[in-house]
C-alpha cells in the first residue's frame, strides 16, 4: 500500500504523470493570470514546496521527527546572501552551494542523530529550532545581526520579458520541478525501500542488512541540501534576510505543510506549501472577522493548529491522503458499485507514518 | 583582596539567581515529566499553557483588582481546570496513537495558544509585577535579591505539595500506578483515562506556577515561556525524564549553568539558548538516562 | 449457582481469531481450571472476561453482561485479574501495592481489618512493606499479586498461570493457599494453567482448550483419569 513498488511502470504513469502534466498546465497558468502580489506569493510557495520535499523525505519515509529543519533554510539563506552581498557571486551560483553548505550541516547533525529516536529527537530539534536565532544575532559581524542584509533585487536575465516576480516565480518553480524528480525517484528506490522499512521498523530493518546509521544520516543530508536550497531562494526572492525570520514559527510552518500536505506521500509536499503560505494570507485578509471585541485577523496559528488536530483525527495521512481517498471514490463510482475491486488503487496511497510504537504493556517491560 | 572578594560576592550572586531561575525551569520540568511519564510524549504545548495561565493572572490583577495571592491561587485552579479540558476535548481522541501524531497534536495546542493569547492580550509586552519586594538582604556576606529568595521559597512550597499528593494520597497513589502500569491499574478499577486528565490538569497547575514566577523577570508576552520551555527540556532530560525528582534538580543546574554562562561568556546572553540545545544534545549522547533515569530509554 | 457464565465467546487480535466460540461455567464457591497448550486461547479467556480484549458472545458475571465493559468497570463488579506477569506494581512499595488493590473500596475500617487478613496468609508481608515490590523474588511477587488481588475484596478471581517461572515448592505453597482461601472464604477462582497435574489437584472442575475451542471438560478427578488427557497434558 505504501509507494514500495511505485516503480511498477503501469502505476507510475497514473500516479506521476497525468498529475504533473496537470500541475504543469497550472504552473504556467498562474503568471499570467495573477497579479504581481499574487505571483510572489506563488514564488513563496515553491520555496516552501522544496523545504517540505525535504522533510517529507526524512520525517514522512525516513520517520525522523525534526522540528529543526528552519536551521538548514538559515544556512542556505545565509550562504547566498553572504556570498551574493560580501563578494557579489551571481546569485543563481550560490543556490547548489547553498544546498550543499547545508547537506554537510546536515550530516553532521544526522550523526548525533541516530542515537535519538522518536520524542527525543523532536526535542533536540526543537532546541535547535530555537537556537538558530540567537547564534544569528550573536555573531553580528558576519551576518549583520538584527538589522539583516539586504541584496539587490534578482532581475529576468537574458533580457526575458518578464517582471521580477513573473521571472522569481519561475526560477523558484524550476528548482522545485527539478528537485521534485530525485525526490520521486528516490522514493521508489533502493533507498527510499530502506528508508521505509527503517520507519515501520529498525530491528527488522536491521535484520534484513540495511545499514541503519548510513541511511538515516543520509536521510538527513539529503534533507538539509532540499532546505538549504530553499532558504537560498527565500533569501533571493525576498532579496532580504535577517535572524527573525528564522524563528520557532518557521521551522513549525515547515512540519505543519510536510504534515497537513501529507507525511509520506509524494504530492503531499506541493499542496502543503500551498497552504502554508496562502493560510496566513487568507488569516490576514479575514481581518473583518469580529466576535465580539476579537478580531481573527492575521492570528495563521490558531487556524494551523486546528487544521493540523482536524486532520490528525479524521484523515493523518494528510490533504494528499484526502485527495487519494476521493480519487479511488471516484473511480469505484464510476466502475459502478457491482465491479470487483481490482486490487491495486492507481494512485500511490499515502500511509500515515508510525513511529516508535507506543508501549502496549509496560507492565511487562519493567519486570 | 578587595577585587578577588568583589569576584566571589559576584559569582555568589550568579549562583542564587541561577537557582531562582533553575527553580522556574525545574517547575515546568516536573510538568512536563508528569505528562510525559503518563503517556511517553513531551508536551511542546506545555509553556503555552503557562504563559495563557499567566495572562489569566495579569488579567485578574490588572482588570479584576484581585490581590496578587488571591489571583495566584486562583489562576493555579484555572489552570487546573484548563488542563483537565485541554486532555478531555484535544489529546483523549489520540490516546494510544504513534508517538509522531502525539507530538504533531501538542504543537498543534502550542499554536492554538499562543495565537490565543495573541488575539486576546496582543504581542505588546506587558509588565508583570512581582510580589516580592525589589531590594536585596545580605545573607552571610553576600547581597541576594529577595525576589530571587521568593522564587525559590515558592516552588519549594509547590515542589512540597505535589510529592506529598503523590506521596500520601490515594489519588496520588493511584496516579502514580496508571501512569506506570496503566494495565495492571485498570485491573484493579483504576479509570485511567481520568487519571490522565488529572495529570494534565496537575502539569497545567504547576506550570501556571512557572509561568507566573518568570513573568516578572523577562516581561509577560505570549511568546515568553519558549526559552523557558526549551530550558525545561534541558532540565528533564538532564534530570532523567522520568524522573519528578530529577527534573528539579536538573533545573536547578540548568538555571545556575546558564546563569554562569550569561556572565562569564563573551555574548552570553545569545548563547543560553543554543546552551540549552547542548546540554539536551550532550546528555542525550553520553547519558540517555539521564542524572537520576532508571528506564532504559530505547525503544523499538 | 453460576457464578460465571460464557457462552459463545469469540475473540480476534487483528486479522487472528484467538476464540473460536467458549462456552464454560464457573459455580459459585468452586475452583475451576482452564487448561491447555501455550496459544490455546487460555489468556484471552481472562482477558475477554475482563474486559481487555474484544469478544462476541455472551460473558454473565452475578447477573450481569460484562461483554466488552472496560476492565476497570469489571473490576468495580467484583472481578480481580492477576494477569500474566502478575501485574506486579514494581516502582511501588509492598504496601503500596496492597492499598493499589483496595483503590475501589470506600469502607476505609474493613480495609484495615482486610489488610491484617492477608498478612495473615501472607505473614513475610509486614517486615517487607516499605521495599519495592521489584526487589521481591517471583514467588513473593506472585504471592502479592494474589494479595493485592484478595484487597479487592472480589467475588471472582481470576488467576492466569499462578505457577509460571516458581519452583515447585513455592508453587505448592501458593496452590495449598489459594485452596485455603476458597475453602475458608468461599471464594470463587477462575484458574488458567499449564501445568495440568498441578491445576487438577487444585480444582474442582476443568475444562481443557486447543487453539480456541473446548475440547474436554468435566470433574477433575475424570479428567485425570482420561486417556487423551494423559498423554497430552500429564504425560504418562
Amino acid at each position: 500500500m505504501t509507494a514500495t513498488g511505485a516503480l511498477n511502470s503501469s502505476r507510475l504513469r497514473a500516479s506521476t504523470i497525468f498529475p504533473a502534466l496537470v500541475a504543469l498546465v497550472v504552473l504556467f497558468g498562474i503568471p499570467l493570470t495573477t497579479d504581481s502580489f499574487q505571483t510572489f506569493q506563488f514564488a513563496n510557495v515553491a520555496v516552501f514546496v522544496v523545504a517540505i520535499l525535504g522533510l517529507n523525505l526524512l520525517t514522512g519515509y525516513s520517520g525522523q521527527i525534526s522540528l529543526g529543519n528552519g536551521a538548514f533554510m538559515a544556512i542556505g539563506g545565509y550562504t547566498t546572501a553572504l556570498l551574493v552581498a560580501r563578494l557579489g557571486v551571481p546569485y543563481a551560483l550560490t543556490i547548489p552551494l547553498s544546498g550543499l553548505l547545508a547537506a554537510a550541516a546536515g550530516v553532521m547533525i544526522g550523526i548525533p542523530a541516530l542515537r535519538l529516536r522518536g520524542i527525543y529527537l523532536a526535542l533536540a530539534t526543537f532546541a535547535l529550532a530555537l537556537a538558530v536565532t540567537p547564534v544569528l544575532n550573536n555573531f553580528d559581524s558576519f551576518t549583520g545581526g538584527h538589522a539583516g542584509l539586504n541584496l539587490n533585487p534578482a532581475a529576468p536575465p537574458f533580457g526575458l520579458d518578464l517582471s521580477n516576480e513573473q521571472w522569481l516565480y519561475f526560477l523558484c518553480w524550476a528548482v522545485a520541478a527539478i528537485l521534485f524528480l530525485p525526490a520521486r525517484l528516490l522514493i521508489g528506490s533502493r533507498t527510499g525501500r530502506a528508508w521505509m522499512a527503517i520507519r515501520d521498523g529498525e530491528t527488522a530493518a536491521t535484520a534484513n542488512g540495511i545499514s541503519i546509521s548510513f541511511y538515516k544520516t543520509l536521510a538527513f543530508g539529503i534533507s538539509a541540501f532540499y532546505a538549504g536550497v530553499a532558504g537560498s531562494l527565500q533569501a533571493v526572492v525576498l532579496a532580504y534576510i535577517n535572524p527573525d525570520s528564522y524563528s520557532l514559527t518557521l521551522s513549525l510552518s515547515l512540519l505543519i505543510g510536510a504534515v497537513v500536505g501529507g507525511l509520506g506521500s509524494v504530492w503531499g509536499p506541493v499542496l502543503g506549501g500551498l497552504v502554508v503560505v496562502w493560510l496566513p494570507y487568507l488569516a490576514e485578509r479575514a481581518a473583518g472577522l469580529h466576535l465580539g471585541p476579537l478580531s481573527f485577523g492575521g492570528k495563521p496559528d490558531i487556524g494551523f493548529g486546528i487544521l493540523l488536530l482536524v486532520l490528525m483525527y479524521f484523515a493523518p495521512a494528510g490533504l494528499a491522503g484526502l485527495a487519494g481517498r476521493a480519487w479511488r471514490w471516484y473511480r469505484r463510482l464510476r466502475r459502478g458499485s457491482g465491479g470487483p475491486a481490482d486490487g491495486e488503487s492507481e494512485m500511490v496511497e499515502p500511509e500515515p507514518v508510525e513511529t516508535a510504537e507506543r508501549q502496549v504493556e509496560p507492565d511487562q517491560m519493567s519486570t | 583582596m578587595l577585587l578577588a572578594a568583589s569576584v566571589i560576592q559576584s559569582f555568589a550572586q550568579q549562583v542564587v539567581s541561577g537557582v531562582a531561575s533553575g527553580a522556574i525551569y525545574a517547575s515546568l520540568a516536573l510538568a512536563l515529566v508528569l505528562i510525559y511519564r503518563a503517556m511517553d510524549v513531551a508536551n511542546f504545548a506545555q509553556g503555552e499553557m503557562a504563559m495563557f495561565a499567566t495572562f489569566v493572572a495579569y488579567t485578574l490583577i490588572t482588570q479584576f483588582h484581585l490581590p496578587y495571592l488571591l489571583a495566584f491561587v486562583l489562576t493555579i485552579l484555572l489552570a487546573f481546570a484548563g488542563g483537565v479540558i485541554v486532555e478531555r476535548a484535544f489529546v483523549r481522541p489520540f490516546e494510544g496513537a504513534p508517538v509522531l501524531t502525539l507530538v504533531i497534536v501538542t504543537l498543534a495546542l502550542f499554536s492554538i495558544v499562543n495565537g490565543l493569547a495573541g488575539l486576546i492580550w496582543g504581542y505588546v509586552f506587558k509588565t508583570f509585577d512581582s510580589p516580592f519586594p525589589a531590594r536585596s538582604v545580605q545573607v552571610g556576606g553576600v547581597f541576594v535579591g529577595i525576589q530571587d529568595l521568593g522564587v525559590i521559597a515558592v516552588t519549594l512550597v509547590v515542589l512540597a505539595v505535589v510529592f506529598s499528593f503523590f506521596r500520601y494520597t490515594r489519588l496520588g497513589l493511584a496516579m502514580r500506578a496508571a501512569a506506570l502500569y496503566p494495565e495492571s491499574s485498570r485491573l484493579l478499577g483504576v479509570r485511567t483515562s481520568r487519571m490522565l486528565a488529572l495529570g494534565w490538569g496537575l502539569a497545567a497547575a504547576v506550570g501556571a506556577v512557572s509561568g507566573m514566577m518568570v513573568a516578572p523577570i523577562v516581561f509577560l508576552d505570549p511568546n515568553m515561556m519558549q526559552p523557558v520551555l526549551l530550558f525545561a527540556f534541558a532540565a528533564a532530560v538532564l534530570g532523567g525524564i522520568e524522573s519528578p525528582v530529577g527534573s528539579v534538580i536538573g533545573g536547578v543546574i540548568v538555571g545556575v549553568l546558564l546563569a554562569l554562562v550569561g556572565t562569564y561568556l563573551p555574548g552570553g546572553q545569545n548563547l543560553r539558548i543554543p546552551f540549552g540545545l547542548i546540554v539536551i544534545v550532550a546528555v542525550l549522547l553520553f547519558r540517555p538516562a539521564g542524572l537520576f533515569g532508571r528506564r532504559e530509554m530505547k525503544r523499538v | 449457582m453460576v457464578l460465571l457464565e460464557l457462552t459463545q465467546v469469540v475473540a480476534t487480535y487483528g486479522p487472528v481469531r484467538a476464540l473460536h466460540g467458549i462456552d464454560a461455567q464457573v459455580p459459585e464457591g468452586s475452583i475451576v481450571a482452564l487448561l491447555g497448550a501455550n496459544g490455546a486461547g487460555k489468556t484471552t479467556t481472562l482477558r475477554a472476561i475482563s474486559g481487555m480484549v474484544k469478544a462476541t458472545g455472551r460473558i454473565r458475571f452475578d447477573g450481569h453482561e460484562v461483554l466488552n465493559r472496560r476492565p476497570e468497570d469489571v473490576a468495580r463488579l467484583g472481578v480481580a485479574h492477576v494477569p500474566e506477569g502478575r501485574g506486579t506494581l514494581a516502582q511501588l512499595t509492598v504496601w503500596e501495592n496492597l492499598q493499589m488493590g483496595a483503590y475501589i473500596r470506600r469502607d476505609r475500617n474493613r480495609v484495615k481489618q482486610d489488610l491484617d487478613r492477608v498478612c495473615g496468609y501472607f505473614p513475610w508481608i509486614p517486615q517487607r512493606r516499605r521495599q519495592p515490590a521489584a526487589l521481591l523474588s517471583g514467588g513473593e511477587q506472585q504471592m502479592l499479586a494474589i494479595a493485592r488481588a484478595l484487597m479487592l475484596r472480589p467475588r471472582l478471581l481470576l488467576l492466569d498461570e499462578p505457577s509460571l517461572g516458581l519452583a515447585p515448592i513455592v508453587v505448592r505453597e501458593i496452590f495449598d493457599l489459594i485452596q485455603a482461601i476458597n475453602r475458608e472464604e468461599g471464594l470463587t477462582v477462575l484458574v488458567v494453567e499449564q501445568n495440568a497435574s498441578l491445576a487438577l489437584q487444585l480444582a474442582r472442575r476443568a475444562y481443557v482448550l486447543e487453539v480456541g475451542r473446548v475440547v474436554l471438560e468435566g470433574e477433575s478427578d475424570e479428567l485425570a483419569r482420561n486417556e487423551s488427557v494423559r498423554k497430552s497434558y500429564l504425560g504418562y
